[in-house]
C-alpha cells in the first residue's frame, strides 16, 4: 500500500504523447520564428507560452481522472459565468470581444469550453446508461448549445463551430441512434438561415469567398488566394526555412496565428507538411487507442471526444488554409502563436495521459 | 442490477469502439482529403503558383528623401530640386545582370564607366528592393519607352534630381551630386541609399551629406506579374485591403534633408563673377564683423548641371585636363606668392616689436644690397622711393624698405607675425578642405629639402620674404581674413560659409552658433597706423591703387601687390609682351572699408595678367561699388 503511494507520486507519463507533443512544439518553434521574422519579443512570448502549456500539461496528468468528473460541474459553470463576463466587460480584439485581460496574460474564455463541453457531457453520462434516451439526448444538446452561441455572439465563429464539433463528436460517441443523428442534421440544416442571420458581415464575406476565392483576388478573396500561392510555391522540398517569399514579405495576413500553416508549406514544403501530418497522426491515434482502453463513461467519451476534436484543429486550420473550408478563425494546434489554445490543448493531452494512467493503476 | 450493469459496460463499450472506429475511419478520410488538395497546390499546380509568388506580390519600395536645398543668405536657391525619370531594377527580376546592363549600355542609356559599380551596388542590396541605376533625360525616356518590354525587371519611375539654377554661380563652393562611386559604397549605409543613385561629391553637397540627405523610407506596393501597380501610394490614405482584414503594410515615410542656408549674397556673388570674367583668378568677400563669406569666385568656374547629370567621359575629361583649371578652387587651395600684400603685416609686426617708429626714415635708391653680398634687390622703381617711413613704404610700396625691415626682423621675427595673421595654417572652414600656404622658416626648409646646400637659410631668402615672394604662400581667403584682422584692429573673425540649417516642413531655422573670435595683442595707435597707411594706398596720389579708386563716394582702405611668377635676371627689365601669357605677374589687391567702420574685406587674386591695378583693383572697385551703392539701396 505504501508502495503504491510512492508509485503514486512517481511521475508516470506517456511517452510517445509528450515526445510528439515536445516535436510539434519545436516544428511549430521553428516556423513561428521564421514567421514573425525573428521578432524577439514575440520568440520569448511564444516560449513561455510554451513552458506554461507544458508545465500544465504535466502537473495535469497527474492527476487522477476521477477528480476531473468531480470538478466538472463546477469548472462547466465558471466557464460560463467568464463567457458572460467578456460579453459584459471583456477587452476589445481584432474587431471582436473574445479576450480577459489579466495583466501578463490575455485569456481568452472561449477555448476552455472546448474542452469544457466535451467534460460536461460525459459528466451527465457517467451514471446513466448508453445510448442516452431523447430526453437526455436534449440536455445534451443544450449543454452544447448554450455556450456555443455566447461564444458566436462575442463573435468568435471559429471557437463556436470547434465546441459544435466537440459537443457532436462527444453525442455521437455517447451511441445516439441513427435516427436522432438523421433528425439533428435535419434541423442543422434548416437552421442554416438563423445561423446566416447570427453571422457578423465579416464571417459572411467569408463563407461567400469560399464559395467563390477568384471573385475579388484583392479583396475579401486576399487571405485564401495569398495563403495558396504560399503553400504552392513551397512544391515539393519547400523554398528553406526562412526563405518564404510570401511570408516575408509582409504578403501573409496572420501569418504567426491562423495562417502558420502556409508558411510551413511555403518554407518546408509537401515532405515538411507530410512529416507534420503524420505527427499529428500518430498523437491522435496515441490518443483514441487510449481511449479505446478507457475505462468508465466519463473517462470514455472525455478521452474519445478530446482526441478526435484535437485532429479536427488541425484538420479545419489546414483545410481552411489550403482552401477546402472557408477561413474561420481556427489555430493550429500547438504551432500558431496564442496563448489560451496552446493551454487548453496540453491540458486536452495531460487529462488523456492522466486517464491512461488512472486505468493503467487500476489494473 | 449488478449484473445488468456489467452486462450494460459490455454491451457500452463494444458500442463506444463501435462509434470510435467510425470516427477515425472519417479521421483517415479528412487527412486524406487534406493529402491530396495539398499533392494538388504543391505538386500538381506548383510551377502556377511558384510564378505567382514571383509575379503577383507585395513590393517593398524604398522612399527617396527629398534632398535639402542650399540657399543664399536671402533664401535665393542655389541647389534645387526638379522632377525627372529614373530608370529602376529589382535585381531579382533580372535573369542576365550582365546582359542587360550591356544592353543598356548600348542604348546610352547607362554609362560604360558606371557598370562596375552598379554591378557592386545590385548585388549589395536586398534582392527585391528596386535600385535607381541612372537618370534619364527626355531622350533617353524615350528609347527606354518603346524597348520596355526587352528589359524585365527594369522600369521606369518618377524621382527629383539635382538641379543647380545658375549653373556656374559659386559653383566651387555649393559642389555638386553625381552618382556613387564604388568608394563611396564602402562608407555608405547602402541601404538608406537605395533609392537615391547620387551622393554630394565636392563643397557643401559632401560637407553636408548628411544634413542634406535626411533619411530613407520605404512603403509596400501590389504588383502583378506584369509589373502593373495595382495600389500605390499606401500612404497616407489607408487602402482598403488594409480596412479590410486588419493588415498592417509597414510604411516609413522618409525624412527630407535640411535646407542649407549660406552666408553668400546672391547678387554680390554675381557681381563679383561678372567682374572676373574669364580672367583666371580668386574672389573672396567677407563681412568683417561676422566673418560671413558674402562672395567666393574661382574662375573660371563650371557648369554644376553639367556634373550633376552625369557628365559623359568626354566633357568630364575636357573639365579636368583644361589647363585654366575650371574644377580647381583657387579661393581655397589656390596658393599664391603674397608678394607686397605682406607689408602692412611686417609694418605692424615691426612697430610692435619696436624695430623701428614712424621717424624711421632709411632711403630707398632703387636697390638694395646686403652687407658682404653683390647681388642687388631691386624696387619696382628703378629710380628708388628716396627717403621713406613705414607710412610711405605702404602707400608706395617700396620695396627697399621692407628688404631692410626684413633683415632687421629675421625670418623668425617675419614668421611670427605672418602666423599671427592666419597664415601658413589650416583655416578650418565649415564647408571645405582649404590649403595652409606656407610661411617659410630655417626648420621648414631643413625639414623639406634634400640637398645639404638646400637645407641652409640664406640671409637673400629673407630679403625677398619681406616683400611677400620667395617661399611664402598664401590663398585668397587667407589674405580676405588677415585683411579683415587689420580692418577690425585685432580682432580675428573666422571666415564661415554657413548660416544655419533651415527644416523643409516649418521653415525654423537652426542657426550655427559662431566661433569665438581670436585677438591679437597689438597696440591701438599701431593698428591706427597702419590703417591710415592703407587708407593711403587709395587716397594718396602716390598710392598704388589710387588711380582707379580716386573718387569713389565711400571709404576703402587696402594694399596691392603684384606678384613675379617668373624671376628675371639681374639688371634686366620686366617686358610683358616678351613673357608668356602664364609666366606674367599676378596681380592681387586686398580692401577693407568703409574706413571707419569697416563691414567688407575683399581679396582678389587675378592670375598672369600683370600689375594689380590692372585688373584686381578694378574688380575690387565693382564689387564695392555695387555693395555700397545699388546693394545697400535694396
Amino acid at each position: 500500500m505504501k508502495k503504491n503511494i510512492i508509485n503514486d507520486l512517481n511521475i508516470v507519463m506517456d511517452k510517445t504523447i509528450l515526445i510528439i507533443s515536445l516535436m510539434i512544439s519545436l516544428y511549430g518553434f521553428f516556423i513561428l520564428y521564421s514567421s514573425v521574422d525573428g521578432n524577439e519579443d514575440l520568440i520569448l512570448r511564444q516560449a513561455i507560452r510554451l513552458i506554461i502549456a507544458f508545465s500544465c500539461f504535466f502537473l495535469i496528468s497527474q492527476i487522477p481522472s476521477t477528480y476531473f468528473r468531480i470538478f466538472t460541474p463546477w469548472v462547466f459553470g465558471f466557464s460560463i459565468s467568464l463567457l458572460v463576463l467578456v460579453m459584459l466587460s471583456g477587452m476589445v480584439g481584432q474587431g471582436a470581444q473574445r479576450w480577459l485581460d489579466f495583466g501578463i496574460l490575455t485569456f481568452q474564455p472561449s477555448e476552455l469550453l472546448k474542452i469544457v463541453v466535451p467534460m460536461m457531457i460525459a459528466w451527465y453520462m457517467h451514471e446513466k446508461s448508453m445510448p442516452p434516451n431523447f430526453n437526455q439526448v436534449l440536455v445534451i444538446i443544450s449543454i452544447i448549445i448554450i455556450p456555443s452561441i455566447l461564444i458566436m455572439k462575442q463573435p468568435d465563429l471559429g471557437t463556436a463551430i470547434l465546441v459544435l464539433i466537440a459537443g457532436a463528436l462527444t453525442l455521437f460517441l455517447t451511441g445516439i441512434s441513427k435516427r436522432i443523428i438523421f433528425l439533428l442534421a435535419s434541423v442543422l440544416i434548416g437552421c442554416a438561415p438563423v445561423l446566416w442571420h447570427f453571422m457578423q458581415d465579416y464571417q459572411r464575406a467569408r463563407v461567400l469567398t469560399f464559395i467563390n476565392p477568384g471573385s475579388d483576388p484583392l479583396g475579401t478573396g486576399y487571405n485564401i488566394i495569398q495563403s495558396k500561392i504560399a503553400l504552392g510555391s513551397g512544391g515539393l522540398f519547400g523554398k528553406g526555412w526562412l526563405n518564404g517569399s510570401q511570408s516575408h514579405l509582409e504578403f501573409l495576413p496572420e501569418r504567426s496565428t491562423d495562417f502558420i500553416f502556409a508558411v510551413a508549406g511555403e518554407e518546408f514544403g509537401f515532405l515538411g507538411l507530410l512529416s507534420l501530418l503524420f505527427m499529428y497522426l500518430v498523437l491522435v491515434g496515441r490518443c483514441i487507442w487510449i481511449s479505446s482502453q478507457a475505462s468508465g463513461t466519463f473517462n470514455k467519451l472525455l478521452s474519445g471526444s478530446l482526441s478526435l476534436t484535437f485532429f479536427f484543429y488541425v484538420f479545419i486550420n489546414a483545410g481552411m488554409v489550403c482552401g477546402i473550408l472557408p477561413v474561420v478563425g481556427v489555430t493550429l494546434p500547438l504551432i500558431s502563436a496564442g496563448g489560451t489554445s496552446m493551454l487548453a490543448l496540453m491540458i486536452t493531452l495531460g487529462m488523456i495521459v492522466s486517464i491512461h494512467k488512472h486505468k493503467n493503476l487500476l489494473s | 442490477m449488478d449484473s445488468n450493469t456489467i452486462k450494460d459496460d459490455w454491451k457500452e463499450n463494444k458500442l463506444f469502439i463501435s462509434r470510435l472506429i467510425i470516427l477515425s475511419v472519417v479521421t483517415i478520410f479528412f487527412a486524406i482529403l487534406l493529402i491530396v488538395q495539398l499533392y494538388k497546390l504543391q505538386i500538381v499546380d506548383y510551377q502556377e503558383f511558384s510564378d505567382l509568388s514571383q509575379g503577383n506580390r507585395l513590393k517593398f519600395m524604398p522612399l527617396a528623401p527629398t534632398r535639402g536645398l542650399i540657399k543664399d543668405r536671402n533664401g535665393i536657391i542655389l541647389a534645387d530640386n526638379i522632377p525627372n525619370w529614373e530608370l529602376v531594377l529589382i535585381p531579382e527580376e533580372v535573369n542576365d545582370l550582365d546582359f542587360t546592363l550591356d544592353r543598356l549600355i548600348g542604348l546610352k542609356l547607362i554609362d560604360e564607366l558606371n557598370k562596375p559599380r552598379l554591378k557592386q551596388l545590385i548585388t549589395s542590396q536586398r534582392q527585391f528592393e528596386p535600385i535607381v541605376i541612372s537618370d534619364l533625360s527626355d531622350d533617353q525616356l524615350a528609347i527606354f519607352s518603346v524597348r520596355r518590354h526587352q528589359f524585365p525587371g527594369v522600369s521606369i519611375r518618377e524621382g527629383l534630381a539635382r538641379y543647380y539654377p545658375h549653373n556656374k554661380l559659386a559653383a566651387h563652393a555649393i559642389g555638386y551630386v553625381s552618382s556613387i562611386s564604388v568608394d563611396e559604397l564602402k562608407i555608405i549605409d547602402v541601404s538608406s541609399y537605395a533609392a537615391t543613385s547620387v551622393i554630394g561629391k565636392i563643397g557643401i553637397e559632401k560637407s553636408y551629406e548628411n544634413q542634406l540627405f535626411g533619411s530613407s523610407g520605404y512603403h509596400h506596393e501590389i504588383v502583378n506579374a506584369q509589373g502593373r501597380v495595382f495600389q500605390e501610394e499606401l500612404y497616407p490614405g489607408v487602402p482598403s485591403l488594409t480596412q479590410e482584414f486588419n493588415i498592417e503594410f509597414p510604411y516609413k515615410l522618409p525624412e527630407p534633408g535640411k535646407n542649407i542656408i549660406t552666408s553668400i549674397d546672391f547678387n554680390l556673388q554675381r557681381v563679383a563673377e561678372n567682374a572676373m570674367g574669364d580672367l583666371r583668378g580668386a574672389v573672396v568677400v567677407l563681412n568683417s564683423n561676422t566673418g560671413d563669406i558674402l562672395s567666393i569666385v574661382s574662375s573660371p568656374s563650371y557648369d554644376l548641371n553639367l556634373l550633376a547629370q552625369g557628365a559623359s567621359l568626354e566633357d568630364f575629361s575636357q573639365l579636368s585636363n583644361n589647363a585654366n583649371k575650371p574644377l580647381f578652387n583657387r579661393a581655397l587651395l589656390g596658393t599664391y606668392p603674397p608678394g607686397s600684400i605682406v607689408k602692412p603685416f611686417l609694418g605692424l609686426g615691426a612697430l610692435d616689436s619696436n624695430l623701428i617708429d614712424e621717424n624711421t626714415r632709411p632711403v630707398c635708391s632703387g636697390f638694395f644690397i646686403l652687407p658682404n653680398e653683390d647681388h642687388r634687390y631691386r624696387d619696382w622703381k628703378i629710380s628708388g622711393h628716396g627717403p621713406v617711413n613705414l607710412h610711405q613704404a605702404i602707400v608706395e610700396s617700396c620695396d627697399v624698405f621692407f628688404y631692410e625691415l626684413a633683415v632687421n626682423m629675421g625670418i623668425e621675427g617675419i614668421n611670427n607675425y605672418l602666423r599671427l595673421f592666419g597664415f601658413g595654417d589650416n583655416l578650418d572652414l565649415d564647408f571645405s578642405i582649404n590649403a595652409e600656404g606656407l610661411v617659410p622658416s630655417r626648420q621648414w626648409k631643413e625639414k623639406n629639402f634634400n640637398n645639404f646646400s638646400d637645407k641652409i637659410w640664406y640671409p637673400g631668402e629673407t630679403v625677398i620674404t619681406g616683400i611677400g615672394q620667395g617661399f611664402a604662400l598664401a590663398t585668397p581667403i587667407q589674405i580676405a581674413y588677415a585683411n579683415s584682422i587689420i580692418a577690425n584692429k585685432g580682432i580675428g573673425v573666422k571666415p564661415r560659409l554657413i548660416i544655419g540649417y533651415e527644416d523643409n516642413k516649418t521653415g525654423e531655422i537652426e542657426l550655427i552658433p559662431r566661433e569665438n573670435n581670436k585677438i591679437i595683442d597689438i597696440k591701438d595707435e599701431h593698428w591706427d597706423y597702419i590703417r591710415e597707411a592703407m587708407r593711403g594706398v587709395v587716397v594718396d596720389q602716390r598710392g598704388t591703387s589710387f588711380s582707379v579708386l580716386d573718387g569713389v563716394n565711400y571709404s576703402v582702405a587696402g594694399k596691392t601687390g603684384t606678384v613675379q611668377v617668373f624671376s628675371i635676371g639681374q639688371d634686366e627689365l620686366y617686358e610683358e609682351e616678351e613673357l608668356a601669357e602664364h609666366l606674367r605677374d599676378h596681380g592681387i589687391f586686398m580692401a577693407f572699408a568703409p574706413y571707419d567702420k569697416p563691414e567688407i574685406s575683399i581679396s582678389v587674386i587675378v592670375e598672369n595678367m600683370g600689375s594689380s591695378s590692372l585688373h584686381a583693383v578694378p574688380i575690387a572697385r565693382e564689387i564695392l561699388d555695387y555693395y555700397f551703392n545699388e546693394n545697400k539701396l535694396n
